[in-house]
């Protein structure tokens, strides 16, 4: 069997709240191999977000034990083990798009004459090629979060995290991201978390889902996908997909049942 | 009477041009944009004229605008000593000396919330006094040359930069800290890639307040003691001796060099913040 | 609430760096008095000496205290409250000014800021010329006000009051400007599809909407006020108000007196800021905006 890229067990975690304690995160137990596409799916507050954050060091557990290549995630983060896209493009808007590309490779040292041949490379990769003189206010929604997602590829990570980077913008947009971010996972065969709340996106992307719900935030279903690698946008009619898009729901539904 | 009716017309004919301008289809052209203030401007100018000949108002109390132009062709010189010592020597010294502290006391502070927390209310405080009321202590301290009013205008600017730009080195959005550390990014890396870019906005904001207060500051010192030179003692003297056209002279000196202070700010910050969504027409 | 430590502690430090710094300002003066009078100073000795002069070139804090006490409630005790020589006196020539030119600026502001949204003319014409107006020392030309009125027969609290006027005119108008065209699209175009007159637009959605801007503008321009009635209290031959006790004791080397009245001055400023923030609180409260 192969070493888990991310293994986590008995998973905790609560935060104090003014209104008593939230437990955002409840056993947790999950690994992810090297090379899978793995989406984190379910209603707002399930922990999802919150479990891509621990893994990346950003919240800190309460309980039970995570590791991230084999080191606790915040060595995991010194080393510079993943890249990081958030919903949102956040680029800086006094950097090009070139510049904001190159902001982990000056912060993380890389020698300088590799900066360009680095950003050209990216570019290349999200299609943004002649873009990189523009500022990020220049460009649309769609691009920015290209040149947001080139950002994090810039580096030498093995782990790619993705936290909804699609959620704000339309269907139409995503649908051809969600193409491109398929080629080039095959391509780079890195290992991804993949944080939405669309089942059709995490079905078309995944070889593994994770079905969570809240109050508390646990795990209710992982499906192995069976969708094979190559994957036209037209897969999503086929038989197959529909039963996974089927059994996701009714994990969503489980998770919900005695809520409300 | 006449040249009173005939200011009366000339503002009346002013007003329906402007009126007709800024109605008119062209009213969103940059040429009329700077028409409409200009002839208003020159309005203002032509009626004070023609009332305070017209009205033989004596020039004590106004000169008419005739007079300040021909006094200030005519006193260039002195105007121009008056302004080197004021301006140059203490207002830009204090300036450059006031905000450069503020700025690093600034970047001090934002490393300790706790301080953040305490400095920033009685910063906003402080900023609220009447500091001009310093000028008596600091020409005591400082003699009657331009470093006391250098002290006085270091003493207005200080507070007022210091809170604009801890404020600014505050802005950054959490999604964006949060960036940093995935990359693992030390203290000073932090600082000069996402802080410091992130705070130039509330920065410049502080620099062009202070642009202001270092003016007022460095005329207003010198109300309480100077060498015989410099404009606020300039002002005061001359206000003495009824030398009203002097004063005016002073005062066209005073707004002319505030505005291209002002406006010289301004086009740095369009420089450096061109970025901003406020720079961004 | 939290901030509260936070505060105490840089305001304690602030006073220990004023006790601290009180002492080589003053030691060369009671190193000098002492060799006149050939004794040498131990350390302890020359530390009290520098908080305890009379004419210090840097008073001690409880120096500066005990003076605003003796000239503010020790003479209200004593039923001397409004004597020459207290401080209540000519703190309230300085705020009765100050405060008769806040309203008379703010009133002028405020029309002139409704002519400038209503009026494309004027807004084209005067907005220029009221934005450029921030930038240039207008203060300048107290003196000038003073002497001139002062000339043509106006004295006492009119000419400083004209000064406060035009000093928190400006900040008025540009706020005001602001704050009536605070109302984004979509509520203007909601008030046209009632088919509302201009003037329910005004009462019912500009004015409401400008109320923050307006608050933040009367901060500025009563700080504003209260620093042009000062200035206008220099050139008179200062008798009264808080500008002539800093002047006065200026010419005659009275430290604590300048102190005294700085703090004054600056409890003026600071009482009247936090009155327009009460203020400011419970209007925006009652009108369901949180300030």
């Amino acid at each position: 069997m192969k070493k888990p890229v991310i293994a986590a067990r008995g998973l905790d975690l609560t935060f104090e709240t003014r209104d008593g304690p939230v437990h955002a995160l409840k056993g947790v137990d999950l690994e992810v191999c090297k090379g899978e596409f793995v989406s984190f799916i379910g209603p707002s507050g399930c922990g999802k977000t919150t479990f891509l954050r621990v893994v990346a060091a950003l919240e800190h557990p309460t309980g039970g034990t995570i590791s991230v290549n084999g080191m606790s995630p915040d060595e995991a983060r010194r080393s510079r083990a993943y890249g990081y896209v958030f919903q949102h493009a956040g680029l800086y808007p006094w950097r090009t798009i070139a510049g904001n590309i190159r902001l982990p490779l000056e912060i993380m040292g890389y020698p300088r004459p590799e900066h360009d041949k680095r950003v050209q490379e990216v570019m290349k990769l999200v299609d943004l090629e002649g873009f990189g003189q523009k500022f990020p206010w220049q460009l649309s929604g769609g691009m920015q979060q290209r040149a947001s997602i080139a950002r994090a590829l810039a580096f030498d990570a093995d782990i790619l995290l993705m936290d909804e980077p699609f959620g704000a913008l339309d269907e139409i947009v995503r649908d051809h991201l969600n193409e491109q971010l398929l080629a080039l996972w095959a391509r780079t065969e890195k290992t991804i978390g993949f944080v939405t709340h669309s089942i059709p996106e995490a079905v078309y992307l995944s070889t593994k889902i994770v079905v969570m719900s809240p109050r508390p935030g646990r795990i209710t279903d992982v499906i192995e996908s069976t969708l094979p690698k190559e994957r036209p946008l037209e897969i999503r009619d086929t038989p197959e997909f529909l039963a996974i898009a089927h059994r996701v729901r009714e994990g969503l539904r489980a998770g919900h049942a005695y809520d409300e | 009477m006449t040249l009173v009716i005939l200011s009366l017309g000339f503002w009346l004919v002013a007003y329906l041009l402007n009126n007709w301008l800024a109605n008119s289809r062209w009213n969103a052209s940059r040429w009329v944009r700077i028409m409409v203030p200009a002839i208003f401007g020159i309005t203002v100018i032509g009626v004070w004229e023609g009332l305070v000949r017209g009205l033989d108002v004596p020039s004590v109390i106004l000169p008419p605008p005739s007079a300040i132009i021909a006094r200030f062709a005519s006193s260039t010189d002195v105007l121009w000593t008056d302004f080197v010592q004021t301006f140059v020597k203490g207002a830009l010294s204090g300036y450059f000396i006031g905000t450069g502290s503020a700025f690093l006391v600034a970047i001090l502070i934002d490393r300790s919330p706790f301080l953040q927390r305490g400095l920033l209310p009685v910063g906003n405080f402080v900023a609220a006094l009447p500091i001009v009321g310093t000028a008596p202590i600091l020409v005591m301290w400082f003699g009657f040359d331009w470093q006391s009013k250098a002290a006085v205008v270091v003493a207005m600017v200080f507070f007022p930069m210091l809170v604009n730009t801890v404020q600014g080195l505050a802005a950054t959005e959490k999604m964006q800290r949060d960036l940093m550390a995935t990359y693992s990014a030390g203290y000073w890396q932090s600082l000069f890639k996402l802080r410091l870019p992130a705070a130039m906005p509330a920065v410049f904001n502080g620099l062009k307040i202070a642009t202001t207060l270092a003016l007022i500051g460095a005329i207003v010192a010198e109300f309480f003691g100077s060498p015989i030179k410099g404009m606020g003692f300039r002002i005061s003297t001359e206000v003495g001796k009824l030398g009203l056209d002097m004063v005016w002279a002073e005062i066209t000196v005073a707004a002319l060099a505030g505005s291209a202070f002002y406006g010289a700010v301004a086009m740095v910050e369009r420089a450096v913040t061109f970025w901003h969504p406020s720079q961004q027409n | 609430m939290r901030a509260v430590l936070p505060i105490l502690t840089v305001v304690t430090a602030i006073v220990l760096l004023w006790y601290a710094a009180a002492i080589p300002m003053n030691a060369k003066w009671a190193r000098e008095q002492a060799a006149r009078n050939d004794v040498t100073l131990s350390l302890t000795e020359l530390v009290a000496d520098t908080w305890s002069q009379d004419r210090p070139r840097l008073p001690a804090p409880h120096q500066v205290v005990a003076e605003l006490w003796k000239s503010t409630g020790e003479m209200a005790l004593k039923g001397r409250a409004f004597s020459k020589r207290s401080l209540i006196t000519h703190a309230w020539y300085t705020l009765s000014a100050t405060l008769l030119g806040f309203v008379i600026g703010t009133t002028a502001g405020v029309l002139l800021a409704v002519g400038i949204v209503y009026n494309r003319a004027m807004d084209m014409a005067v907005m220029p010329w009221a934005i450029a107006s921030q930038t240039i020392p207008i203060l300048a030309i107290a003196p000038m006000i003073i002497v001139v009125l002062n000339s043509i027969g106006i004295s006492g609290i009119i000419p400083k009051a004209i000064i406060s006027a035009y000093l928190s005119f400006f900040p008025v108008v540009v706020g005001m400007v602001k704050g009536l065209r605070a109302p984004g699209r979509d509520q203007l175009d909601l008030l046209s599809t009632y088919s509302a007159t201009g003037a329910s637009t005004f009462w019912k959605l500009r004015l409401p909407a400008s109320m923050p801007y307006f608050f933040t503008a009367l901060k500025i321009s009563i700080a504003a006020a209260l620093v042009g009635t000062i200035v206008g209290e220099l050139p008179t031959g200062a008798i009264r108000g808080l500008g002539a006790r800093m002047l006065s004791g200026s010419y005659y080397g009275q430290t604590i007196q300048i102190w005294s009245a700085l703090f004054a001055a600056a409890i003026l400023a600071a009482a009247l800021v936090a009155i327009i923030g009460l203020i400011e609180r419970g209007t925006l409260k009652r009108m369901g905006m949180e300030p």
